[in-house]
């Protein structure tokens, strides 16, 4: 669908992107990921030909990107912007039409959107007259009115309020499974979890990682497990084929975390097995926080 | 290129729809109906021209009786009551005046003028131009001085016709006329480049601070932006002149005719003056119409409307074209209005300058060799071609001031948007000349 290669931006005081490549499949949710200031927005602009890379190609559905696929891209920008004194209606028109589509068709799907929204009764007010909240419902729509096949999304939860948020939220998904392709940055990694296929993290203009959530997730286990039990006290003496990394006491129910060493989880079971009553065994897997703050504060300690 | 034409689409119709253009668009018309009306008012006021006025004369001087001849609204009559029974009937009749003339004629405060109502100012000149004639005349004769000689002599009117060889044979030129037109052309285009430049900045700003930029970026190029705004403001700007124009003219043609019939009366007046058989010549007949409103009017038709108006059409255009496109690069170099103080007074010093200039030294040298110079610079020519246009301007130079503004503004605009494809994506960066010059050589 979109694929990245090599590309760097350069500007005058800093470097945005030094040699960034990527891969977005076709029908993924993908999360482009980093801290503030990283080159997700920089990134982001070159996907939508508002500025250029210093090199670098980009190619979208087997297509070197050039000012046809404008209209197969819908982009909501993180800094949301309409022109206050025009009425909500005309203007998304409008701005539909800059993307390719008819007056006509453009009304009517306006008017689904509307209705699906439950925003009908805005259609004559001007953007002025409208909470932050409901502007950010219209941006959305304008961003997706022209039906794209890539939706590129910046920071696409900031500024709503939680209600609005889900709404929005179920929206994406459903897009998603109307066969549109999703990029979206974010530094929320709770909607990274929920929503993507698919991330990249860019931390000081580098991709310093990418892939499915789950390969991440996986590459990121350290053999770490929960494990709740009903019985006795162990006493670490090193006896055990695993070590103690916490221990919560209540009344005779342990709460454990602890690290294998080097044995599988059926050989800690087999040892545990005799000894107590199991409730609950459960293996840790790094959230996409974790794996987050990990390898940038990794890469700033590398850098340093 | 359908993008473009979108946004011209939108960039005009926003405005068009504004409540204030169409204040603009009325007011101008709206202001000279009101010139013609006071015009007009001030005649109605003055003629009264349904009501015939009779003045009563009672002469104890002896000087004035039955020489007073009547006008239209005035009719002379040798009072046959005594003064205290005229001053009643007076009373009666609202309309009528009484002229008294003591025998004390002529120490001040010797004439009286009597009536109901206030006396219109028209009507005191008309007495008091006529007894200064009668007074006179009689003094001459008094003086054994042959007031029909006298007259002969005196007749002698002098009007210069100003009259300009062109290659075109010789033509009528009215150096009043002129001066006016080029002082008006010269405002007019001043200000409205001004005005339409400065709306142009403004919506580049409110997109900028709005932050819509980005997505319209996304969607179509910064060039095909900015020249669909400057495209669309700029028809904005004709489609108000047109329509000054029309509803103008309109006004004009109207109020035209009111003073017209004006001036049928005056020619009546003349007549009468100079009906034979009168004790005495006219020796000041108006030869020319009095009303300084319709001496205006007339000499105001000596202009070449279509040819001044074809020029300023094509200079405001060129020149917004040219000046619009720097407003819209410091539009896009600041983050809001109250910075582009420092960028404004560089770009509109030329056109101050020559503005200033046009009422000092251009409208009495329309020909100098600095009316040339500033008329073929693109950024003063809007200015100096104004008004030097209505004294004539030859061809050639016409020429080449036209086609140095369309390379002007050509050269603006690339300038221009070079600035503003970068400029327009800048936040919270303090533009300097130096940031600008950096941006211009961004490679694309």
């Amino acid at each position: 669908m979109l694929s990245i290669r090599n590309i760097v931006k350069q500007y005058a005081g800093h470097r945005a992107l030094s040699d960034v490549s990527l891969e977005v499949e076709s029908g993924q949710i993908f999360g482009l990921l980093g801290p503030n200031g990283a080159g997700k927005t920089s990134l982001i602009r070159i996907i939508n030909q508002i500025t250029a890379p210093d090199s670098g190609q980009i190619w979208f559905n087997g297509e070197q990107l050039n000012q046809s696929h404008i209209e197969r891209i819908g982009y909501m920008p993180e800094e949301r912007g309409l022109y206050k004194k025009m009425e909500i209606g005309e203007q998304m028109i409008y701005l539909a039409r800059l993307k390719g589509l008819s007056r006509e068709e453009a009304r009517k799907r306006l008017k689904y959107w509307f209705e699906k929204l439950e925003i009908q009764n805005w259609w004559n007010k001007k953007v002025e007259e409208l909470s932050k909240g409901m502007q950010q419902k219209a941006q959305f729509v304008a961003t997706v009115l022209h039906e794209p096949d890539l939706i590129i999304l910046d920071e696409p939860f900031s500024g709503f309020d939680p209600v609005n948020a889900e709404i929005i939220k179920d929206e994406i998904l459903e897009l998603n499974r109307k066969g549109a392709t999703i990029l979206f940055s974010t530094h929320r990694m709770e909607s990274v979890e929920e929503l993507c296929d698919a991330i990249a993290l860019i931390h000081q203009s580098h991709k310093i990682l990418d892939g499915s959530i789950k390969d991440i997730r996986n590459s990121y286990r350290n053999n770490t497990f929960l494990v709740e039990y009903n019985g006795p006290q162990f006493n670490w003496d090193g006896s055990q084929p695993f070590t103690l990394l916490e221990e919560t006491t209540n009344n005779g129910d342990h709460l454990l975390k602890i690290k294998l060493n080097g044995q599988s989880s059926n050989q800690a079971l087999q040892y545990l097995i005799p000894k107590v009553q199991i409730t609950r065994w459960q293996e840790v897997i790094p959230s996409m926080h974790e794996v987050f703050i990990n390898k940038v504060t990794k890469t700033d300690q590398g850098h340093e | 290129m359908n993008k473009v034409l979108l946004i011209i689409q939108r960039e005009y119709l926003s405005r068009v729809k504004k409540k204030s253009f169409v204040v603009m668009t009325l007011l101008v018309p709206g202001l000279i109906l009101a010139m013609y009306g006071i015009v007009a008012l001030i005649y109605a006021k003055s003629d009264d021209l349904n009501i015939k006025h009779i003045v009563r004369v009672h002469d104890e001087s002896g000087i004035f009786q039955g020489k007073f001849h009547d006008k239209k609204n005035l009719v002379f009559v040798n009072a046959a009551q005594s003064v205290p029974e005229s001053k009643a009937d007076l009373k009666k009749n609202h309309d009528d005046f009484l002229l008294l003339i003591s025998d004390r004629f002529p120490q001040p405060g010797a004439v009286q003028l009597l009536s109901k109502n206030k006396p219109n100012f028209n009507i005191i000149d008309n007495i008091s131009d006529q007894m200064n004639q009668i007074a006179t005349s009689n003094s001459l004769v008094k003086a054994g001085i042959d007031t029909a000689k006298l007259n002969e002599a005196m007749k002698s009117d002098i009007t210069i016709d100003a009259k300009q060889i062109t290659d075109k044979g010789v033509e009528d030129s009215s150096v009043k006329a002129s001066y006016f037109a080029g002082v008006a052309g010269a405002i007019l285009i001043y200000i409205s480049l001004f005005i339409y430049g400065a709306q142009v900045m403004r919506g580049v700003i409110e997109e900028k601070t709005t932050r819509i930029i980005v997505v319209i970026v996304s969607s179509v190029k910064p060039f095909q932006l900015m020249l669909g705004k400057i495209i669309g403001v700029g028809m904005v700007g004709l489609t108000q002149f047109m329509l000054w124009i029309v509803l103008s003219t309109g006004v004009t043609y109207i109020a035209g005719g009111f003073l017209m019939k004006d001036k049928a009366t005056v020619k009546t007046e003349q007549t009468h003056l100079d009906k034979p058989g009168t004790t005495l010549p006219a020796t000041d007949a108006p030869t020319t119409p009095k009303s300084p409103a319709l001496s205006f009017y007339n000499s105001l038709q000596t202009i070449h409307y279509g040819y001044i108006l074809s020029c300023f059409i094509f200079y405001f255009l060129t020149g917004y074209l040219l000046y619009s496109a720097l407003f819209a690069a410091v539009g896009s170099a600041v983050d809001s209005e109250t910075e582009t103080q420092q960028f404004m007074f560089p770009i509109t010093l030329p056109l101050l300058f020559t503005y200033l200039l046009s009422f000092a030294f251009l409208i009495n040298n329309p020909d100098s060799s600095l009316a040339f110079w500033l008329s073929v610079i693109p950024f003063t020519a809007p200015v100096a071609m104004m008004v030097r246009i209505p004294f004539g301007v030859p061809d050639w130079q016409l020429a080449l001031s036209a086609a140095m503004m369309i390379a002007g503004f050509l050269f603006t605009t690339w300038v221009a948007s070079r600035i503003y494809r970068v400029g327009i994506l800048m936040y919270g960066k303090k533009a300097s000349y130096k940031e600008l010059a950096k941006w211009f050589f961004y490679k694309e």
